[in-house]
């Protein structure tokens, strides 16, 4: 593979090495690593380049080799766009255009994704409104449309959402996001500055040791700086106390939607727990504070370790019973089997992440294929299920509670000694340089993508929020559905619209 | 159906003692920064140095001055300058007015006051809010949904969210108001009935927080709607919204 750098995990490319091929070699290089190789697309954008207009960058992941692949091609006004011979490329191919004016020509539904205004452009002048764009319709006797949102019934993040059904079946979802949109990629450029970790931190809140713990490795490759090992674990602490929390509620709402309020009320108390598990580390539940670049922001006390342990044997307990009532629930049960299914080819074909992949079968897993910090030292094993419907989005969730208490009972047991940080010095990460990396959030695979400018500040940085592949997955569970399954269905992705809208 | 019992009876009886007891906050928790009275000027400046949204000024003129309403509670001021800034445990922090949320050395901000009588007498036993969120990051949304939970049991004092504008008292803000959701707040508001409250929720929706300025922005809820009380956090302890919501109704003095 010439057409590609390879690089590992957390790894670092000096930007001569960057392959710059033609249009059509790069269009080839990418469409045959996916169709053949079994590559994934992590991450594809575009960069304002000196030389040409722009560079549009491809990182792909090799699941099988716990490599990334990482190419380029210089493109001016139009290209040949990817998402005809490979779907995984369409939210990304959608937001070049909006941003940066280029086409992908042959792209099957170009509209806008977030309703940004364009770079370069004073932000008032020339935005687009939200929202107001042609929705794909289905025509015919009794066919109609429903149309829900932004503001929803329920506190939860504003998005739209445009049904076309045929009686109670749902035919086609299409989602229109942006209402969320902060404009966080554009106020990176120029960092890091005092701003940038507090970006990270609520780029998507729920995400917060996610998105911090990419961030703060992407700053220690081009830094070369090593964490401490004991900031390593308590990281990986961190982000497993990140996955159960909302892994519980998750379990919860589920239960709630289908009006099982036993396992709602118990496991929405029980999330809540467990943020309080991390506010004893942090002093905030949402882990505000934690991860920093060099490691984490503060040590845990011996005194801490032995309350974290007691706290986390009663919330095992505590969820284990409020779990299995749902589980057992045949009401519960009969909602959650055979609703909203995926096929593993569907999934692997709009390249799902996280739970929402494992669901279908497909044993992806950044702490597996790519293993970073912690997860080097100490395996979690990969928890998949076949279905693909709801209950195997809901199962999965339970067997990874399941294995990360045990890996946070097991690390916070043997915490290595020393210092939890290594400060980085101010102003020292390596000029002209690409750095990747992909870190497995609570949600599935996060990507960030950083470029250096010559004096080492970020020309470019790419947020890829797990949410940003999986929102077209939901739209294609709900195919065929009732309408009123739509709840459960939404519940059981739990996706990111803040995430996704940036 | 034996099983639910069984589960019922050993998930026990979980709500806090709270108003009637203090609740239990982290160690670690930081409620609101103190300035040191006394302390030099010249002490402040490194700490509004450090300050990642424009929270703390400080500069060789004049006098310095930490605005709760910005303030993502980060502890990068008390980092720079342990001297002349420390977090306290005091997670009472809601004000019904801008100005009362601005620190300086020495002083204390009032709690927030309760609502007009007639608004009292209206929603003081039974408020119905209804929550958007406007471009936040989900932390605020959680810390506010779950004092529906048994821990909190807001219900208990009569608070509650739903669904539709039109069934509520009031909105519950959060999030820094993108220009996409600026339409969809206004419409929001419009819909409820009079007499309403607006209620901001953490940094984003006070004075739109880490995102600030941004263009995309309109730096918070009071840019759109009128707001009555304002809670600040990054996000807010739960127990800092119960808090504010019940000094509102005049349920706590
Ligand atoms: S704690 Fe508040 S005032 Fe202090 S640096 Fe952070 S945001 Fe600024």
């Amino acid at each position: 593979m010439t057409e590609f750098a390879r690089l590992p995990n957390g790894g670092v490319l000096p930007l001569a090495q960057l392959p710059r091929l033609g249009a059509d070699r790069f269009r080839a290089a990418v469409l045959e690593a996916v169709s053949k190789s079994g590559a994934r697309l992590s991450a594809l954008f575009a960069c304002p380049d000196a030389a040409q207009a722009h560079l549009l960058i491809a990182v792909l992941a090799l699941d099988d080799q716990g490599m990334l692949a990482v190419t380029s091609c210089a493109v001016e006004h139009e290209y040949a766009a990817l998402t005809p011979d490979c779907p995984q490329a369409q939210g990304f191919e959608r937001e070049i255009a909006e941003l940066w004016g280029i086409r992908p020509l042959g792209h099957p539904w170009l509209k806008p994704l977030r309703f940004q205004p364009p770079r370069g452009v004073p932000a008032a002048a020339a935005r687009p409104a939200i929202g107001l764009a042609p929705f794909f319709t289905i025509t015919g006797e009794e066919i109609h449309e429903v149309a829900v949102g932004p503001v929803h019934a329920g506190v939860i993040e504003p998005g739209h959402f445009r049904f076309q059904c045929h009686g109670e079946t749902v035919y086609h979802l299409e989602n229109s996001l942006g209402y969320q949109h902060r404009g966080v990629e554009r106020a990176l450029v120029g960092g890091p500055d005092a701003r940038t970790i507090h970006y990270m931190e609520t780029l998507a809140g729920d995400t917060t040791i996610g998105h911090a713990t990419s961030y703060s490795r992407i700053c220690e490759a081009l830094g070369r700086n090593r964490v401490p090992a004991r900031g390593q674990a308590l990281r990986g602490v961190a982000q497993e106390l990140e996955r159960l929390a909302n892994h519980i509620g998750d379990l919860g709402a589920l239960a709630g939607d289908v009006g099982f309020l036993p396992t709602m009320s118990y496991c929405g108390r029980i999330r809540g727990d467990v943020l309080n598990l991390t506010a004893i580390l942090c002093g905030n539940r949402f882990g505000r504070g934690l991860v920093r670049p060099g490691g984490c922001g503060c040590d845990i006390k011996a005194a801490d370790v032995e309350r974290l342990l007691d706290r986390l044997e009663q919330v095992r307990r505590d969820t284990a019973s409020a779990v299995q009532l749902l589980f057992e629930s045949p009401t519960a049960r009969a909602r959650f089997d055979d609703t909203g299914t995926l096929s593993a080819e569907t999934c692997r074909e709009l390249g799902l992440v996280g739970v929402a992949a494992r669901a279908c079968g497909l044993a992806r897993d950044v702490r597996r294929d790519f293993p970073y910090g912690i997860f080097q030292f100490a395996q979690l094993p990969v928890c998949t299920w076949e279905s693909g419907d709801v209950f195997a989005r809901a199962y999965v969730r339970w067997m990874e509670i399941q294995q990360s208490l045990i890996f946070v009972r097991e690390q916070l047991a043997a915490l290595p000694e020393g210092d939890v940080r290594r400060a980085p010095a101010a102003g020292t990460l390596a000029p002209e340089r690409l750095a990747a990396a992909l870190t497995e959030g609570w949600r599935g695979e996060i990507c960030h993508v950083a470029i250096t400018d010559a004096s080492g500040r970020f020309a470019c940085y790419k947020l890829v929020d797990p949410s940003f592949h999986n929102w077209f997955g939901l739209a294609f569970a709900m195919r065929g559905q009732q309408i009123s399954d739509f709840p459960i269905c939404n519940k059981s992705f739990n996706l990111s619209y803040c995430g996704h809208d940036l | 159906m034996w099983s639910i019992i069984k589960a019922r009876w050993r998930q026990g009886y979980r709500t806090a003692p709270y108003p009637a007891r203090p609740p239990a906050l982290p160690d670690r928790f930081r409620g609101r920064p103190e300035l040191t009275a006394g302390a030099p000027a010249a002490a402040f400046v490194p700490a509004a140095a450090a300050c990642p949204t424009g929270a703390f000024t400080a500069s060789a003129g004049a006098p310095p001055a930490l605005d709760l309403g910005l303030c993502l509670f980060c502890g990068a001021c008390a980092a720079a300058c342990p001297a002349a800034v420390n977090f306290t445990s005091e997670h009472r922090l809601a004000a019904r007015h801008p100005e009362n949320l601005r620190l300086t050395p020495g002083c204390k901000p009032p709690r927030a006051a309760p609502a007009e009588n007639s608004l009292r007498r209206l929603f003081g036993r039974s408020l119905r809010l209804r929550q958007v969120c406007a471009g936040g990051c989900g932390a605020c949304e959680a810390d506010s949904n779950v004092l529906g939970v048994p821990t909190f049991d807001m219900g208990r004092f009569g608070i509650q969210f739903v669904a539709s504008p039109r069934h509520a008292d009031g909105l519950l803000v959060t999030g820094p108001v993108p220009e996409n959701m600026r339409l969809a707040l206004r419409k929001t508001y419009d819909a409820v009935p009079e007499p309403k409250v607006v209620i901001a929720v953490g940094a984003c929706a006070i004075g739109g927080g880490p995102y600030r300025d941004h263009p995309e922005v309109h730096n918070g809820a009071a840019a759109v709607i009128p707001v009555d009380l304002f809670i600040p956090g990054c996000p807010p302890h739960p127990y800092t919204i119960l808090d504010g919501l019940l000094r509102f109704l005049g349920r706590i003095p």
